[in-house]
């Protein structure tokens, strides 16, 4: 069974999908944009598969099932890669905790040592 | 200055405040650690999502095959190997690396541990031919995959790439690049002598997956075809 429509739409949905695929050639680059042999031959087979009929999520697990998760672009939101995606932004916020604390609590004892005056700043310096 | 001594109070009467930088350093280190983990990994030596699962034999079996460059007694299909543990390496006439491994595969075929199945990926015909001849045939057979779709079944990404297969077909071990003679040693040879041993059951499957000779250079060679 082959879909047939118009190449220009052809184009546009290789390149969607390729553009979610990793060049395991060139490691920065998706297979939209790498120029290598291997990201050549991925578009087209990108292509026959949606010639025949598979749709991106079938396109994506084709890849991932033979190169490994790392050959979506984008990683996978699973167990193994929470501490990836939710890391930065636990740092974040636990930084940001600690730092008002710090804040807060070194505004208190300057206040405390302003009240105590003058004697017990000297007696720490 | 009031506030370097009112910083050196708050320390002498709240242990909290040293708690909290301890935990801070460690969460710190820790990180570090990960990174610096992350850093001696090697990009180019990825693992293999076959390991674990079948290997694409019937799709290999349908390829052309090489004709036999010396006299002997070759075996006539990968599918006679079923039963056997066997090694697939994934080579060209154009990738440089793959000269330099060759030798260690010649000598392996020599010892007759373990069959070796080579596929000539993206080669013309006359020019693996020819490479064979001068470079010594390790192969019991050799197919090619002149377009490189068994090379995307096998999530090739460069060659050369040597498989280890087990007597039910399954998929126990990659390795990128160049397989050197300590490899061969190390890694290859022992878990061909485990798998013949066991007869395919291994009790800790991950083990085999990705194991790589710690300490020996990776990425001795590797060709991308780009």
């Amino acid at each position: 069974m082959t879909t047939l429509m118009p190449s220009g739409e052809m184009d546009a949905r290789v390149k969607s999908i390729s553009a979610q695929l990793r060049c395991l050639v060139c490691q920065n680059q998706t297979i939209a944009d790498s120029q290598s042999d291997l990201a050549n031959d991925l578009r087209a087979q990108i292509q026959q598969q949606l010639q025949q009929g598979r749709s991106e999520g079938q396109v994506l697990e084709f890849m991932a099932e033979r190169y490994g998760a790392y050959v979506l672009y984008k990683p996978p939101v699973n167990a193994a890669t929470a501490a990836l995606w939710a890391g930065p932004g636990l740092m974040l916020v636990g930084g940001g905790l600690v730092m008002a604390w710090v804040v807060r609590r070194r505004a208190r004892v300057l206040q405390g040592a302003a009240r105590r005056g003058v004697d017990e700043q000297e007696e720490g310096a | 200055m009031s506030s370097p001594s009112a910083v050196v109070i708050a320390r002498r009467r709240n242990p909290w405040g040293l708690a909290v930088s301890l935990v801070g350093l460690l969460g710190l280190l820790a990180l570090f650690g990960l990174l610096a983990k992350g850093l001696s990994l090697n990009p180019r030596d990825l693992p293999s999502a076959l390991v674990g699962k079948p290997a694409p034999t019937s799709m290999l079996q349908a390829l052309a095959v090489l004709p036999p460059t010396q006299p002997g007694q070759p075996v006539a299909s990968v599918g006679n190997l079923q039963g056997q543990v066997w090694v697939l390496n994934v080579w060209a006439s154009w990738c440089a690396a793959c000269r330099d491994e060759h030798p260690v595969l010649v000598e392996a075929s020599r010892q007759s541990v373990v069959p070796i199945v080579g596929l000539a990926y993206k080669d013309k015909t006359d020019d693996s031919l020819a490479w064979l001849r001068r470079h010594g045939n390790p192969y019991a057979i050799s197919y090619e995959d002149a377009t490189g779709r068994l090379g995307i079944e096998l999530g090739v990404y460069g060659v050369p790439e040597t498989f280890v297969i087990d007597q039910a077909g399954v998929v126990r071990h990659r390795s990128s690049g160049a397989v050197t003679q300590q490899q061969w040693r190390e890694v290859i040879a022992p878990l061909v002598a485990r798998l013949k041993q066991s007869g395919g059951v291994l009790p800790d499957n991950k083990a085999d997956a990705n194991q790589t000779s710690k300490g020996v250079a990776r990425g001795v060679g590797r060709a991308t075809a780009s």
